[in-house]
């Protein structure tokens, strides 16, 4: 497949922009539509679309880590979000918020953690399908 | 709407099915999907349509004509299981494919040992 | 206290978590995939003893009310099965650590291992329909992936079956989960227990518990809906086979017993006789096809379903005699099955086959080996003093009780032809002379500890089951009375909004 050299200059710009648009959608899932999974897929979508311009190697060094490892701490933080309800002594996930408002994203309580948690699972759970069959 | 739905869906489960049916692996896994699909337009047509009433409704004032939320919960949950599993789909058939060297389901015969 | 019920998919799912970040450390994966199969053992045990003291325990996810909310709940016979998964677990575990080779180990054997028990245990604990559909899938994914690592012709070849029928099964699980909700609004286990009958329609329901019954039957493999599981059941490692054989037909069959005994009970006289007759049939078929077979993880595959027959006679009786025979039945097979799958690997590691022509003389050259198929052997078939005995004389006494003669002779049959196929194992494997001139290999010090001992404590329990006879079917009763009579479930998961 022959490279387009188009391409491969926007995607260099479009990678941030997508970044940041994914963050947005995050914060933005507390309390309006938006959240982890779809932010997730933007993140995926977003290094796919870098896959593609470059290829499979550099998209892997770009994102750093391993999509295995997206998945693990993922889980994990999920996993923790729940055990923080169960430390306060109430049922596992309940949500649990900080008294103090942030600016911007305002409260700020376990779901998002969750939230957090799902986004990174997404993005491994993407780019680790995605990777593996791009390489074959 | 529930009528042509229903007829959709019927058309769906029956394509579905014919495909997962035939010898091709690439038509089994387009069958999968069309399966897939089949159940989440049930989902969502016996949950009652109702169109233009938001499934969110705002904590305060007066709750308009709201939609139940819970078969679109069902859906979308049905639909991340569904991406999952296609893509698992995807990989295994590839493999299959690249190991026996066809698409063709009756050439492949599981060995006795 | 109730944050107990969370713990089964808790543990294995950390313990997966940190064995996915310690990815290349192939040491640090084996000591996490021991450690929380150990711990949701514990665990496990903990719920059981808790649910035993302090009857069925509920809990409300994220606080909020049933049947709003996801519910976790656990009676008696939930609490068994996660106990004997993490037993399971922990047995395939240890076994795992020797037999396994270090390129399935190093690609998320461990990992996916612990998902999978992770999935069986929150299926065997939810109270809510769609999640069990989610756990169901969350251990399919599992079992999909453990089927074909490795990747080797056969085993993909088998894995094609197994996923497109299982496949199939979810489609149909989730379109009647569907058509359930449209018409009861509600998919909450123990609400639907109380909206079911208020709706005045048992026509509906009949058909609804039919779609469920194709759904779980593909799952559980009953008649005439398991020939995915003889095609890919003998194609992964063994440890992977003996999982799958102990727990993932079980879950279907738990999933039969649930929704059998707490939602559709409007039309008894038809659902309950079609499920006596698929038992029989399932019962038939299955041991028919095991005496065909040559192939030592075939004949036992083959096994599986003849033991799903079983397992499903006593739930078509339903009576509480019948339904606890089910509960022992079912702890009694999934020991016992698990013995002699781990001891047919043994054999595999002593004599480098599984085919019946080639094996011979083990006998004469691993007593132990041979007393270690023996007992599980005999256990199966049913001869007493084993677990198995016991288990087949309660349901054998269930069916005469409810005037179930003709049910009653079949599992009669289908023991002597169990016994009959175990023999058939016995005298080729270990009486018989050993044809193939190979040295025989021998195992010496951990290896020997790693193999034996998974084995070992099996064989244990299935004599203990059956010295053990009373207390356990103490248990047993108590748990059948939950499953007849839902009033107990309905109450602890609904509380006061009844």
């Amino acid at each position: 497949m022959s490279k387009s050299a188009i391409l491969s200059i926007a995607v260099r710009y479009l990678l941030p922009l997508q970044l940041l648009f994914a963050l947005f959608v995050l914060v933005r899932g507390h309390n309006e539509p938006g959240g982890g999974f779809i932010a997730g897929l933007v993140v995926a979508a977003a290094f796919a679309l870098y896959a593609i311009a470059h290829d499979v190697r550099q998209a892997r060094a770009v994102l750093r880590f391993s999509p295995r490892r997206f998945i693990a701490v993922g889980l994990l933080l999920a996993a923790a979000s729940g055990l923080v309800a169960l430390l306060a002594g109430k049922p596992f996930m309940t949500g649990l918020w900080s008294t103090v408002e942030l600016p911007v994203i305002g409260k700020v309580g376990t779901p998002l953690m969750f939230d957090i948690g799902v986004f990174l699972v997404v993005i491994g759970v993407a780019l680790m399908m995605i990777f593996t069959l791009m390489e074959e | 709407m529930e009528i042509l739905l229903a007829v959709v869906i019927g058309g769906l489960y029956a394509a579905g099915f014919y495909m997962v049916m035939r010898r091709s692996m690439v038509k089994v896994i387009i069958g999968l999907v069309l399966l897939g699909h089949a159940a989440n337009l049930l989902i969502f047509t016996v949950g009652g349509l109702n169109r233009g009433a938001p499934a969110l409704v705002p904590v305060e004032g007066a709750a308009p004509a709201a939609t139940d939320p819970v078969p679109q919960a069902l859906i979308l949950t049905a639909i991340v299981i569904g991406f999952g599993i296609q893509a698992f789909a995807l990989v295994l058939f590839k493999r299959v494919y690249q190991a026996v060297g066809s698409v063709d389901l009756d050439k492949i015969r599981t060995p006795d040992t | 206290m109730h944050h107990l019920l969370v713990l089964p998919i808790l543990v294995p799912l950390i313990a997966a978590g940190a064995a996915l970040l310690a990815w290349r450390q192939r040491r640090m994966q084996r000591w996490l995939g021991l450690a929380g199969a150990a711990g949701l053992l514990a665990v496990a045990v903990m719920l059981l003893v808790s649910v035993a003291n302090n009857g069925i325990l509920a809990l409300q996810i994220g606080d909020w009310p049933a049947p709003f909310g996801i519910t976790l709940v656990a009676d008696l016979f939930s609490a068994v099965m996660v106990t004997v998964t993490g037993l399971m677990g922990a047995v395939v575990m240890v076994y795992s650590l020797v037999s396994m080779d270090p390129a399935r180990e190093s690609f998320g054997y461990y990992p996916l291992l612990l998902i999978l028990l992770m999935g069986v245990s929150g299926a065997f604990l939810t109270g809510d329909l769609f999640n069990l559909y989610v756990w169901f899938e969350v251990l399919l994914i599992a079992s999909f992936v453990l089927l074909v690592l490795g990747g080797e012709r056969a085993q993909l070849a088998g894995a094609i079956k197994y996923f497109t029928l299982n496949l199939i099964a979810s489609a149909l699980f989730l379109s009647a989960v569907g058509i359930l909700y449209s018409v009861a609004g509600t998919l909450n286990l123990a609400d639907l227990a109380v909206q079911l009958p208020r709706l005045g329609q048992p026509g509906l329901i009949t058909v609804l518990a039919m779609l469920f019954l194709v759904a779980f039957g593909i799952k559980a493999a009953i008649f005439p809906l398991f020939f995915w599981l003889p095609d890919s059941y003998h194609t992964p490692p063994l440890p992977v086979t003996t999982i799958f054989a102990a727990l993932l037909t079980k879950v279907g069959v738990y999933a039969l017993v649930r929704t059998f005994t707490l939602l559709f009970t409007q039309d008894i006289a038809y659902t309950h006789t079609l499920l006596l007759v698929l038992a029989g049939l399932t019962m038939v078929t299955g041991v028919l096809g095991a005496v065909a077979q040559m192939e030592m993880r075939r004949l036992l595959s083959f096994h599986i379903i003849s033991q799903i027959g079983y397992l499903l006679l006593g739930l078509g009786l339903y009576t509480p005699l019948a339904l606890a025979a089910t509960l022992v039945f079912m702890v009694h097979v999934i020991i016992t099955k698990s013995a002699l799958f781990l001891v047919s690997g043994i054999v595999h590691r002593l004599q480098g086959t599984y085919h019946l022509k080639q094996l011979g003389g083990l006998y004469q050259s691993h007593l132990g080996v041979a007393l270690l198929f023996l007992l599980p052997a005999l256990s199966l078939a049913g001869l007493p003093p084993l677990s198995g005995f016991w288990a087949k004389f309660a349901l054998v006494r269930a069916g005469l009780e409810a005037g179930q003669y003709a049910i009653t002779a079949v599992g009669l049959g289908v023991s002597v032809l169990t016994l009959f196929s175990m023999t058939k194992i016995w005298t080729e494997a270990f009486w018989k002379p050993r044809t193939v001139q190979e040295p025989v290999r021998v195992l010496q010090g951990r290896e020997r500890l790693l193999y034996f001992l998974p084995a070992l404590t099996l064989v244990g329990l299935t004599v203990l089951l059956g010295v053990l006879a009373e207390p356990i079917f103490t248990l047993a009763t108590a748990a059948a009375q939950q499953l007849i009579d839902p009033s107990a479930y309905i109450q602890t998961v609904l509380g006061g909004a009844l």
